[in-house]
């Protein structure tokens, strides 16, 4: 801990959780779990990001995570403002750096940017002269929520390292599983993917998982079992033949989960499926779903994330 | 003839096949020797089985010295079951099937509805057990409606019994729709099998591209159609690990490309129907609609090609092919009238004619529809003679001399392209599940 303290987050940006080395990680992980605490009081206000602009940059719509960001910006005392990009700007023919200097040429301090490319988010970190976090690129990184998942599991279980986490459903094309996968090994857990072969990357074995295509396999023994969202667009017939032949296959309910430790954790980036990935009576299971702790350790983490990224700026006055 | 309703009703029944030559192309067994069965199993086989008399209480089959060979396996059937009653119902192929040796009829999806969801699996095999001679199991379809654009529900359609995929006489076009449906079948093991035909360029097409169809007149489709298609899917099959037949090759062309992937040792196997090694474009002068086949019928060098890939084993499985049309399809011209062949009655004697006249022994052939087909599609305890397997039996006679007489096929629609040629090899008892299904002194 006095470690990670020391050393701090040692980045301008956090664009993906690729290339984060362990005491950046736990540095992020340990001042996400004194805002928690914050949270949870009656004054939820801290000033260290008086005087700083937040902007929250969506090329695609978002509640839960551009809520959360928002709320994480406030709490700290920032002005965020929100830009409903989503589409309007850029059907008016107006580039991704257009819009990046536009805005650059407002001085915020940080930008919060989701965009449906993979990659967009780093083309436009080239471009600012502010702080950028990855709120979610395509199909490539969503840091923050694999932070959060980290955040979640490390509370409930006191440490990651030897954790064996079973990802399972879309892997393709989920940004949430690629960032956990490199955080997890990073901090040395043990990952499997569970998925239908159509909905798994190509070489995935080559990030250090371990894959399976039968669930009742890949969830033999597991500590944690992280749900992913099936897109209602990658359906019927395209992916997956069929909603009812997913939900028997890839669904999680009572039985598969059986397969499991009897207290593995049960976790999912929402909005949930019911009865497509997940079934009812697993995602309200009180004693093992921790759905809804994911969504609070949300905001704890962005919280930490904009915290570390600002003391990386340069001073106010210095600045301009 | 029907099955009794309740097998069950005959279970422990011993009958006993003396005088028998034994032939079983799984262990290569060829033998003079006799066969027991108990119920709907083989209970021993073998030469010197009964030497000391068969006990009292067990019913005796001479065989008059024939062979004694596993019921035929045939992987490719089209039954009108639903849709198309009036060309082939589950009773007439099966009584057509039962007179070819067959104990086992795979049938295809492409009925009306298609057989694409579990309920429409189940429907089949229902029918099938309520009206056919022998067993019958359906292939279900690769996409939803045979479109080529949605995959069906592959779990739950083999949850159901769909032994195997195909989108029947449509090929798989997209390559993308073909690369994801290989590599969710994975998930299953069972095989995705193709038409492979390439629709775009075959299109119009009625026969086989070459001198004859320029001098016909009529518009030709080029081997390039098939080994095209082939040759995209060995790649796919690369990609994805699954498990590919070509329904029916027809062309030398196609052959090359999967005497390749077998070297590479990749997944991939294939079939032919015996026209394509019987028969060749000559067929088709005088337009001949009874001809028309898809794959068309190609070159002699191609038909030799054929003959020579089954001999190496490049060729896997023989399948009837069996696609029955009405009068009322066939006779039209050339160009309008519909393709296929029915090919039940007379797979097996066409079939004799590698043994005759190019020189493969009665197993080497008969292992083509037994033993070949039920290892391709995972039914384990069929195609082979020995004890414990299913007592699903034929009894033929390779060299008696007979020519295919029009009004005495059993099934509904009589559209052989082998009317009048004289064929060597006779089925004269056919048993599923220990009991007699055809018997050609009654029939």
């Amino acid at each position: 801990m006095s470690d990670s303290a020391t050393l701090g987050y040692p980045h301008r940006h956090l664009l993906g959780i690729e290339g984060l080395l362990p005491p950046a990680i736990t540095h992020l992980l340990d001042l996400a779990d004194g805002y928690v605490d914050l949270n949870r009081g009656i004054d939820k206000k801290k000033s260290s990001l008086r005087g700083r602009t937040q902007v929250n940059l969506f090329f695609e719509s978002s509640t839960r995570t551009s809520t959360s960001f928002e709320l994480a910006g406030k709490r700290l005392g920032a002005d965020v403002i929100n830009m409903a990009v989503a589409r309007s700007s850029v059907s008016k023919g107006e580039t991704l750096l257009d819009t990046a200097m536009t805005l650059n040429a407002m001085h915020p301090d940080v930008l919060v940017v989701r965009h449906q490319d993979s990659g967009a988010v780093h083309l436009l970190s080239q471009k600012v002269g502010c702080a950028v976090i990855n709120a979610g690129d395509g199909a490539h990184e969503h840091p923050t929520q694999a932070l959060l998942d980290a955040l979640t599991i490390r509370r409930r279980r006191g440490r990651l390292d030897g954790q064996v986490v079973a990802i399972c459903g879309d892997i393709l094309h989920s940004r949430v599983a690629r960032s956990n996968i490199h955080l997890l090994n990073t901090m040395g857990a043990q990952v499997r993917v569970i998925g239908p072969p159509t909905l798994m990357p190509r070489n995935i074995d080559e990030l250090g998982v371990e894959v399976h295509h039968d669930m009742r396999k890949g969830l033999r023994n597991v500590d944690i079992v992280m749900m992913l969202r099936l897109q209602m667009e990658r359906m019927q017939g395209a992916y997956v033949p069929s909603l009812r032949e997913y939900f028997h296959l890839y669904g999680l309910d009572q039985e598969k989960l059986a397969l499991a430790k009897p207290d593995a954790l049960i976790m999912h980036p929402g909005p949930m499926n019911r009865g497509v990935e997940i079934d009812s009576t697993v995602a309200d299971d009180i004693n093992r779903s921790v759905i809804r702790e994911q969504v609070e350790m949300g905001v704890a983490v962005r919280m930490a994330c904009l915290d570390a990224l600002t003391r990386n700026l340069p001073n106010i006055g210095a600045a301009s | 003839m029907k099955r009794p309703a309740n097998p069950g009703a005959e279970k422990g029944k011993l009958v006993a096949y003396l005088n028998a030559r034994l032939l079983d192309p799984a262990s290569g067994l060829d033998t003079p020797g006799a066969l027991l069965t108990t119920g709907d199993q083989i209970a021993d086989v073998g030469p010197r089985l009964f030497s000391g008399g068969v006990p009292s209480g067990v019913e005796v089959v001479d065989c008059g010295g024939h062979c004694l060979a596993p019921g035929l396996i045939d992987m490719h059937a089209f039954v009108g079951e639903p849709g198309a009653e009036h060309k082939e119902s589950f009773a007439s192929a099966s009584a057509a099937a039962a007179a070819g040796g067959i104990t086992t009829l795979i049938c295809l999806p492409n009925t009306d509805p298609a057989i694409d969801e579990p309920a429409i699996v189940e429907y089949v095999e229902r029918r099938a057990r309520e009206n056919s001679l022998v067993r019958v199991q359906p292939m279900a379809a690769v996409t939803k409606g045979l479109k080529g654009e949605e995959m069906t529900e592959m779990g739950l359609l083999v949850e159901a019994g769909a032994v195997a995929f195909t989108d029947g006489d449509r090929a798989i076009a997209s390559a993308r729709v073909m690369r994801r449906a290989l590599a969710y079948s994975t998930l299953f093991g069972k095989l995705v099998i193709q038409h492979a035909e390439d629709p775009s360029l075959a299109r119009d097409g009625a026969m086989n591209e070459g001198d004859v169809s320029t001098r016909l007149g009529l518009a030709g489709i080029p081997t390039a159609a098939e080994a095209m298609v082939v040759e995209r899917d060995v790649r796919l099959v690369a990609l994805t690990g699954a498990r590919y037949h070509v329904a029916q090759v027809s062309a030398a062309d196609t052959l090359e490309v999967i005497r390749a992937a077998k070297k590479r040792r990749l997944n991939v196997t294939c079939g032919t129907a015996p026209h394509y090694f019987a028969l060749n474009e000559n067929a088709v002068n005088d337009y001949r609609t009874f001809a028309k086949v898809s794959p068309p019928l190609r070159t002699e060098d191609d038909r030799l090609a054929v003959i020579e890939a089954i001999k190496d084993g490049t060729i896997d499985v023989i399948v009837s092919a069996h696609l029955p049309q009405d009068v009322e399809s066939k006779r039209l011209p050339f160009a309008q009238a519909a393709f296929g062949a029915a090919g039940l009655e007379t797979m097996l004697a066409v079939a004799l004619t590698l043994h005759h006249s190019h020189g493969l022994s009665l197993n080497e052939v008969l292992a083509r529809m037994t033993v070949g087909p039920a290892k391709l599609l995972g039914l384990n305890s069929r195609g082979v003679l020995r004890a414990g397997a299913k007592a699903d039996l034929m009894l033929f006679d390779p060299d008696k001399p007979w020519r295919v007489n029009v009004d005495k096929l059993k099934g509904k629609s009589k559209n052989t392209p082998f009317e009048s040629i004289p064929l060597s090899g006779k089925v004269l008892m056919t048993v599923v599940d220990g009991l007699k299904v055809y018997d050609a002194a009654t029939a």
